[in-house]
């Protein structure tokens, strides 16, 4: 059967260019970076430049890039080791409720340690208004942390502004770019970023390592004990092949950058049109211009978003499903009840993440497929109308 | 996660839809939690000579509603009442834990629906 991957934002496959040289990374130059025999020199050095090479890109310094295992680390360590770093300045931390459960569930960590959290409201296509943000901080307040692009909606935040805000009250910001990368540029010094969390498997690097960047002279914990790697904050052997394998694999995501986001674009787009032009009862989920290239997010009304997945597997595509069923908890997905989302209407919906070897034809047959199986469920359903 | 009878069941389900001269009609859940199941019954004689279901819900309610409507054809409206959410369940070969609910669903809607039978009839 014909498989077709639409679920992009859970992950993509490895690059041939970082396979090509993590590959002797792991079996002739092997050693330990930190050794100090030629063995460990060998890894050091891939390290060292995929450590420039990361910095370029985002315009930062060399000794602002921290490698962790992925971007969930990245996150915990931002927003744990700032509050903890700087409790004496502040208790109070602005997020928002649309955040990836890595920063949520770190806040409510933070919460029951006596810091207060408030969660910026977001509008019906989620995005933050910056007047929220100006209203809603305090002289305690010592983190600011809203994610550059949202994981399921797709849409893209005004950090720019947020950058600009938190510069000027002196506040740390720290932004969650996992699903961003490739897909917006970053400079972190024009945008006011103190903090910045990636994951390279999301950006068809290796699974298993993530990148924080942290601004020289930002007060942050340690984040793990045991040795002096990561300029002694983040300790546990540095991981060279997948470091360098993450190095190439952003290099390449920002090589023809606009040409590629304009394909996704297109592609998109053609998306959206044909599943708003010819399904019925169907609600766009995130923002229409301000969204990732990749993102289609969808509410297919009267039926339930983990049927219409498993339908769509059995026809050989991959997507991916905001409803309770498909979590495993009772509640629909958090983002979407944020945006206003009734619950019913929440649990049906359906997240297309689309790739670098995403074609119109898969596209058409996509759309050509869920067509079927929207009327397939909708006929099953006691609650459509038009019967 | 679902084994190869519920796949199966849930991508062919077996009496979808309404049934027009039904007799006894029960629907439970509610939308707000995903799962919502309509199950239609056409009793005669206190046997259930047909029934039909329409369910909004995930793989496993549809497969749920499935097997159950199958299972309840030809029974007497007190082996009906006696229809366990643990039979639906054997039915289908098993079910995920947290699915479970799906399979009590039926069997409240079953319920639900010979409750409707017996107002109707003043039994």
């Amino acid at each position: 059967m014909k498989r077709i991957y639409m679920d992009y934002a859970a992950t993509a496959p490895l690059c041939d260019e970082a396979l090509k040289v993590m590959i002797p990374l792991m079996q002739t130059d092997f050693g330990n970076p930190t050794s100090l025999h030629s063995f460990g020199r060998d890894g050091i050095k891939a390290v060292d430049s995929a450590r420039a090479d990361i910095a370029e890109i985002i315009g930062a310094k060399s000794n602002e890039i921290y490698f962790t295992s992925g971007g969930t680390e990245s996150d915990n360590w931002a927003i744990k080791g700032i509050a903890r770093a700087n409790r004496k300045k502040g208790n109070h931390i602005i997020s928002t409720p649309i955040e990836h459960h890595a920063v949520i569930e770190s806040l409510k960590m933070l919460e029951q340690e006596g810091f207060e959290v408030t969660y910026l409201p977001v509008d019906e296509y989620g995005n933050v208004d910056v007047n929220d943000l100006l209203a809603a901080i305090t002289p305690k307040t010592i983190l600011v942390s809203v994610m550059t692009a949202n994981n399921e909606i797709g849409t893209i935040e005004p950090i720019e502004k947020i950058g600009a805000i938190c510069r000027e009250k002196k506040i740390y910001f720290h932004t969650d770019a996992v699903q961003a990368m490739g897909a917006v540029k970053f400079d972190v010094n024009a945008m006011n970023i103190d903090l910045l969390s990636m994951s390279a498997h999301k950006f068809y690097g290796p699974k298993g390592v993530g990148v924080l960047y942290i601004r020289n002279g930002v007060r942050i914990d340690k984040f793990m004990s045991g040795g002096e790697q990561e300029r002694n904050k983040r300790a546990g052997t540095i991981n060279a092949p997948g470091i360098a394998g993450t190095a190439i694999a952003l290099k390449s995501a920002y090589e023809n950058f606009e040409e590629k986001n304009a394909k996704l674009i297109k592609l998109r787009d053609h998306m959206i049109s044909r599943i708003q032009n010819e399904i019925p009862y169907v609600k766009l989920n995130g923002a229409v211009k301000n969204r990732l290239p990749n993102n289609i997010n969808f509410s297919f009304k009267y039926i339930e978003g983990e049927s219409i997945l498993f339908n769509l597997d059995l026809a050989g595509i991959a997507v991916s499903s905001g409803s309770a069923c498909s979590s495993g908890s009772l509640d629909p997905s958090h983002v979407l009840l944020a945006i206003g989302l009734p619950h019913e209407i929440a649990h049906g919906s359906i997240r297309f993440t689309l790739g670098r070897s995403t074609t119109l034809e898969d596209v058409d047959y996509v759309v050509d497929t869920l067509k079927t199986i929207i009327e397939k469920l909708r006929k099953m359903s006691p609650l459509y109308p038009a019967k | 996660m679902y084994n190869q009878k519920v796949i199966d069941t849930f991508s062919n389900p077996k009496n979808v839809g309404e049934l027009p001269d039904a007799n006894g009609i029960g629907m439970v859940g509610s939308a707000e939690c995903g799962d919502i199941m309509k199950i239609y019954l056409k009793i005669e004689n206190d046997v259930i000579v047909d029934c039909k279901f329409q369910t909004f819900g995930c793989a496993a309610a549809i497969a749920s509603s499935s097997v159950a409507t199958e299972m309840l054809k030809g029974m007497t409206v007190e082996q009906a009442l006696k229809l366990t959410n643990k039979q639906v369940v054997e039915e289908l070969e098993g079910l995920p834990p947290q699915k479970i609910h799906c399979s009590v669903l039926a069997e409240e809607a079953i319920k639900a629906a010979i409750e409707d039978y017996k107002s109707k009839n003043n039994k």
